[in-house]
């Protein structure tokens, strides 16, 4: 009998992850593979695709060199600003907050998360644009300042709509955090600034490394906030891709560059792997 | 630190307080406020095309988040006892579909689609019967099955997580009692997997009725509640906005609150049970 429960059990398993295999066979695998044939296609004349074997889709990246110089700029910018923001809220949640309140402040930080980036956005349009701070300013005669369409409202964005995902892991990993360590520390007569660069903010790194790594990563394929906020004057690699597939429909030149974008992801993801390995020994990422 | 904390938390509710805000103004201006009125939510109730993208966002939330469910609690159910070649394998492609940006995946599905529907609709055409055979083309199941994959993704990683959290000793003790092992599925591990089941169920919901960048590409002619709000945004800010705005977000956040009770419940029975 032991080889028809056996059987069995294999049978069980494979029809259990029969469907999800198949979904990401049909829907990730194959795509991602259609995508990296196109890339070495040819633009059709009236636009889509046209079989071919180029590198000329490659060899013309360099023309969309702004979109890659802006996105790489912007994006660890961001996630760095975010962070300086994050952090300290980050601390005081885990460790000096009433614990009693404590879950409400948190879920007070990641309920914002889930709720639409694009209505989150645009409160900021709405707040940057002509009728608002600068219509205010104008009421105490500061005349013509222009915020929206500027790096700086594309980086006030970012900060705003990735907030949550930067405080989040590292509440996680201060959270974690033994505090006898702190007493031992204080026990010893570290002051509290030297007890936090030499025991608290070490202990934390994985936390801050997997939300600067998450941030980055999100970030590098953001399309809403620049469009935005950014006004088509301050455009990411996103907005590059969506231009080339909805407007002029080259279809090869985009899927080269969502290639490339899958590579850049691929590298800051290992690297950050890597260096998270190396600070903590695990290579959890945590993503909720 | 206090004053520091509590600045974020302004930062971060402000901007929305001020878009509800403005949805209640009387005027036409979006930054006077003339008084008081819920006109623009009579008006924006009115619009069809609003409503239509409304319908069409809630079918395809629920229909991938249904699925997601489903697959996705199977998938977790069946990893743990695959071999951790095949459980690699699994984890890998969750893990791209999770941090491959939505860009890139409405692109592939888009491409791929394409190109799939460029050779079936002749072929179908050849062998269909009738005078009118169907055309296949993007829309609705296209939606849904892109927003499925990160949802899938979403739900299998949740479920997991509990699953790993579970003591074998009991599901042991189930089958020393010599229960069937879908006893043990239905009684054991089903009631305690349940409420994360559920809350990726709601997060996969949300995901899918707030995406805009992956729908953008795969809608084909259909439109979302998101694609229609970006493109009225770019049509002009108007209180009208404003209320669709302060409608999808109360949405969210009442499905999002939903799902944060029940996680939230999971980690206490994890905390008291140790």
């Amino acid at each position: 009998m032991p080889l028809t429960t056996d059987r069995k059990r294999q049978l069980t398993t494979a029809a259990l992850v029969a469907p999800a295999g198949l979904w990401l066979f049909v829907f990730l695998v194959l795509p991602f593979m259609a995508m990296v044939v196109f890339a070495f296609g040819e633009r059709a004349p009236e636009g889509g695709y046209q079989a071919a074997f180029t590198f000329a889709q490659f060899a013309n990246l360099p023309s969309r060199a702004a979109a890659f110089w802006n996105t790489m700029m912007i994006a660890p910018v961001g996630a760095f600003l975010c962070l300086i923001v994050a952090y300290p809220v980050a601390y005081y949640l885990s460790i000096k907050s009433n614990p009693k309140y404590r879950l409400v402040l948190v879920s007070l930080v990641v309920v914002p998360f889930w709720t639409s980036l694009l209505v989150r956005t645009y409160a900021w349009m709405y707040i940057l644009g002509s009728r608002g701070i600068p219509n205010l300013l104008g009421m105490i005669g500061i005349e013509d300042v222009r915020l929206l369409n500027t790096p700086g409202a594309v980086l006030l964005g970012i900060v705003y709509g990735y907030l949550p995902l930067m405080i989040m892991p590292i509440y996680v990993s201060l959270e974690k955090l033994d505090r006898r360590l702190l007493e031992a520390s204080a026990d010893l007569g570290a002051k509290p600034v030297s007890t936090f660069f030499r025991i608290t903010l070490p202990l934390s790194l994985p936390g801050v490394m997997t939300g600067v790594a998450l941030v980055i990563i999100l970030l590098l394929g953001e399309y809403l906030i620049p469009q935005l906020l950014g006004g088509g004057k301050v455009f990411f690699i996103g907005n590059a891709l969506v231009d080339l597939f909805l407007q002029s429909r080259n279809w090869p030149s985009g899927s080269a560059i969502a290639v490339t974008l899958v590579v850049v992801v691929v590298l800051v993801l290992s690297v950050a792997m890597h260096i998270a390995w190396k600070v903590s020994g695990s290579r959890q990422v945590e993503l909720v | 630190m206090r004053t520091l904390v509590t600045s974020v938390y302004l930062f971060l509710y402000a901007p929305i307080a001020l878009v509800v805000l403005f949805s209640f103004n009387a005027g036409r201006s979006a930054s006077e406020f003339t008084g008081f009125s819920t006109m623009w939510y009579s008006k924006a109730l009115g619009n069809t095309f609003l409503i239509t993208a409304l319908q069409n966002s809630l079918m395809i939330a629920f229909t991938s988040a249904v699925l997601a469910a489903v697959f996705g609690t199977m998938a977790a159910l069946g990893m743990q006892r695959l071999s951790s070649r095949g459980r690699a394998i699994f984890d890998g492609l969750f893990a791209a579909a999770i941090v491959v940006p939505g860009v890139v995946i409405g692109i592939a599905t888009l491409v791929a689609l394409v190109e799939v529907f460029s050779f079936l609709n002749p072929a179908l055409a050849s062998i269909w019967p009738g005078d009118k055979p169907p055309q296949l083309g993007l829309g609705y199941g296209s939606i849904i099955a892109a927003h499925g994959l990160f949802s899938l993704a979403l739900v299998t990683m949740i479920v997991k997580a509990r699953i790993a959290s579970l003591g074998r000793d009991i599901v042991e003790a189930s089958s020393d009692l010599y229960a069937t092992p879908f006893t043990t599925f239905r009684q054991i591990v089903l009631p305690q997997i349940l409420p994360s089941v559920l809350a990726g169920f709601l997060l996969a919901f949300t995901f899918s009725f707030d995406d805009f960048i992956v729908a953008f590409f795969v809608a084909g002619s259909k439109t979302t509640l998101p694609i229609y709000v970006f493109a009225s945004i770019r049509r002009g800010v108007t209180p009208e906005i404003n209320a669709i705005a302060t409608m999808v977000l109360v949405a969210s956040l009442l499905i999002i609150l939903i799902a944060r009770v029940l996680m939230r419940d999971k980690t206490t029975k994890v905390q008291a049970g140790e």
